[in-house]
């Protein structure tokens, strides 16, 4: 019996999968967008949980954030008659609409490029076009042309080295979230590596939201448009008489 | 302060909104235009989705034209019946205009077609009012008597009606045909049609100049509401919170726009209408013929 338990023992540590298990805390697993929302900063820390001694290959660690997938009409102008026009279009399947990596290291010795492809950690993999036209040749400078812009406007980046890792157990960083911010499921993925290989993964999400009045006058418009287009006019017509009516009694002062 | 747009799903400095609709306010009640020609890129070029700027900004221009006009009334410079002719043939052109839109869009290329429309109307009217304005101008300054209203052809087309406010006794066909013609344009571009109605009345009806900004804003309050109507039952890209604070803005620079224009001279309204509309036709023709910093763009799919 003591042998059976000791040999069940061994062949779980033996497992790679459950040799190293990922404990993660997260400063909030909610974002609330009200009205006068600017922007999140997420803490993301936690520790590994093994059970067999610290093996002599150093330990990695990647945190991901992606916001919700939507595809997209990428455009490209040339220049005819003169004038730039917009010309080829390429559309991409998905394409998050926010995606944050961080990692302990430089992307390359963090996670090879075989584990990149099976776990699409990188923003090149997170993007998915495969509708290209055959007239166009070179449909992944369209792909390029979405990362540089996202990546200008804040909505994509790569932070090497942004994650701490101590004594290869606790590990912390801290991802921010722009202002503009779309409502959905964020997926949060954590992987550990070891020469590049991925150890474990944890994945979780974090749920971006609107509330309050965000929320009412969101579900307003999509649910009672007339009402919504009405109150708006109502609105529309109520300020101008009111300026109206201000104005002149200013005016009679 | 930021506030975070429901619709449009951005963050946006709300005193910068405040100041943008103060602004296209005050352009409003001085030239009888709505602004959408103005605000509409500038929405653009602070992150609003484009379909979200072109519906909302419908909305603001209902709030301070209606400001507009309620100055304008106080003032008796609004031709009502003018007004309500051009707003019938207005709703017909309107109605084409959609189609012709609806058919352009399906040949592609619509976009390319909005942005030549701009440049070319822009920079006809633009450059014609520009050059009568100035030599108007002169003309006073010389002390040359205007010249007389010319006797031309379309008083002589029957249907005649008396437009007491403008001073003027011509038959309904051509503030008809105006409204028509701004219509389908309007449609076509996006626009209340101010910066087109506008000029047609002043020189191919000869209204006077003063009548002229209320009588245009009159009719311009309808057609945006009927526009704000259909993009928030069709697109649900309205956005309330982007337009309370564009309107805000934009009534108080109404009320300004309106006692500025009464207390300048025709001429000189319409001289400073015709640059404005210059620099917006110049910008938008660098657009098209200066290299882009940035070639590729990003769009919805399924939208436009």
């Amino acid at each position: 019996m003591r042998r059976a338990i000791a040999c069940l023992m061994l062949v779980l540590c033996a497992m790679p999968a459950r040799a190293e298990e990922v404990v993660l805390g997260l400063s909030k697993d909610q974002v609330a967008i009200t009205a006068t929302f600017d922007g999140s900063e997420i803490l993301v820390f936690g520790a590994v949980k093994r059970e067999a001694p610290i093996p002599a290959e150093p330990l990695d660690a990647i945190v991901a954030i992606a916001g919700p997938d939507k595809p997209l009409i990428v455009r490209r102008k040339e220049r005819r008659f003169g004038i730039w026009v917009n010309i080829d279009a390429v559309e991409i399947d998905y394409a998050p609409s926010f995606y944050a990596v961080a990692t302990t290291g430089p992307f390359q010795r963090v996670l090879s490029n075989v584990e990149d492809l099976r776990h699409k950690v990188s923003i090149p993999q997170a993007i998915r076009s495969v509708g290209a036209p055959s007239s166009i040749r070179d449909a992944q400078a369209f792909t390029d042309a979405v990362i540089r812009i996202r990546k200008k406007n804040g909505a994509y980046k790569v932070e090497e080295g942004a994650v701490a890792l101590d004594q290869e157990t606790l590990f912390r960083t801290s991802i921010s979230m722009p202002a503009n911010l779309t409502e959905g499921d964020y997926e949060t993925r954590i992987f550990l590596t070891r020469g590049g290989r991925v150890v474990t993964v944890y994945e979780t999400t974090i749920d971006v939201r609107k509330v309050g009045l965000e929320r009412w006058l969101f579900n307003m418009s999509r649910e009672e448009p007339l009402m919504y287009g009405l109150m708006s006019l109502a609105i529309a017509i109520a300020a101008g008489w009111g300026a109206s009516a201000a104005f002149r009694m200013l005016r009679q002062n | 302060m930021q506030i975070y747009l429901p619709i449009a799903e951005v963050s946006v400095n709300a005193f910068l909104l405040l100041g943008l609709g103060g602004l296209v306010g005050i352009l409003s009640g001085m030239f009888g235009v709505g602004g959408g020609f103005l605000m509409t890129p500038l929405l653009f070029f602070i992150g609003i989705p484009p379909a979200v700027a072109v519906a909302t900004e419908a909305n603001q221009i209902v709030a301070s034209s209606f400001s507009g006009v309620l100055a304008h009334l106080r003032r008796k410079t609004v031709d009502l019946r003018m007004g309500t002719v051009l707003l019938v043939g207005g709703l017909i052109g309107a109605a084409v205009g959609v189609v012709i839109f609806n058919y352009l869009k399906s040949l592609g290329q619509v976009d390319l077609l909005v942005r030549l429309c701009y440049v070319v109307f822009l920079g006809v009217i633009g450059g014609m009012m520009f050059f009568e304005s100035l030599r108007a101008i002169r003309n006073t300054r010389s002390g040359k008597p205007p010249k007389r209203k010319k006797h031309n052809w379309i008083h002589g087309l029957p249907l005649k009606m008396r437009f007491r406010t403008s001073g003027l006794y011509i038959s309904v066909i051509p503030p008809v045909l105006v409204g028509i013609a701004v219509g389908i344009l309007a449609a076509i571009m996006g626009v209340g049609g101010g910066f087109i109605m506008v000029p047609a009345m002043i020189y191919l009806l000869g209204m006077p100049t003063k009548v002229v900004v209320g009588t245009s804003l009159f009719q311009i309050i309808f057609v945006t509401a009927f526009t704000t109507l259909l993009h928030a039952t069709t697109n649900f890209t309205v956005d309330i919170a982007l337009a309370v604070l564009l309107l805000v803005g934009g009534v108080i620079g109404a009320q300004i726009g309106t006692t500025i224009g009464t207390r300048m001279k025709a001429e000189q309204l319409r001289i400073l209408l015709a640059i404005m509309v210059l620099a917006v036709c110049a910008k938008l023709a660098l657009d098209l013929l200066l290299t882009p910093s940035e070639i590729y763009s990003i769009g919805d799919a399924g939208g436009h």
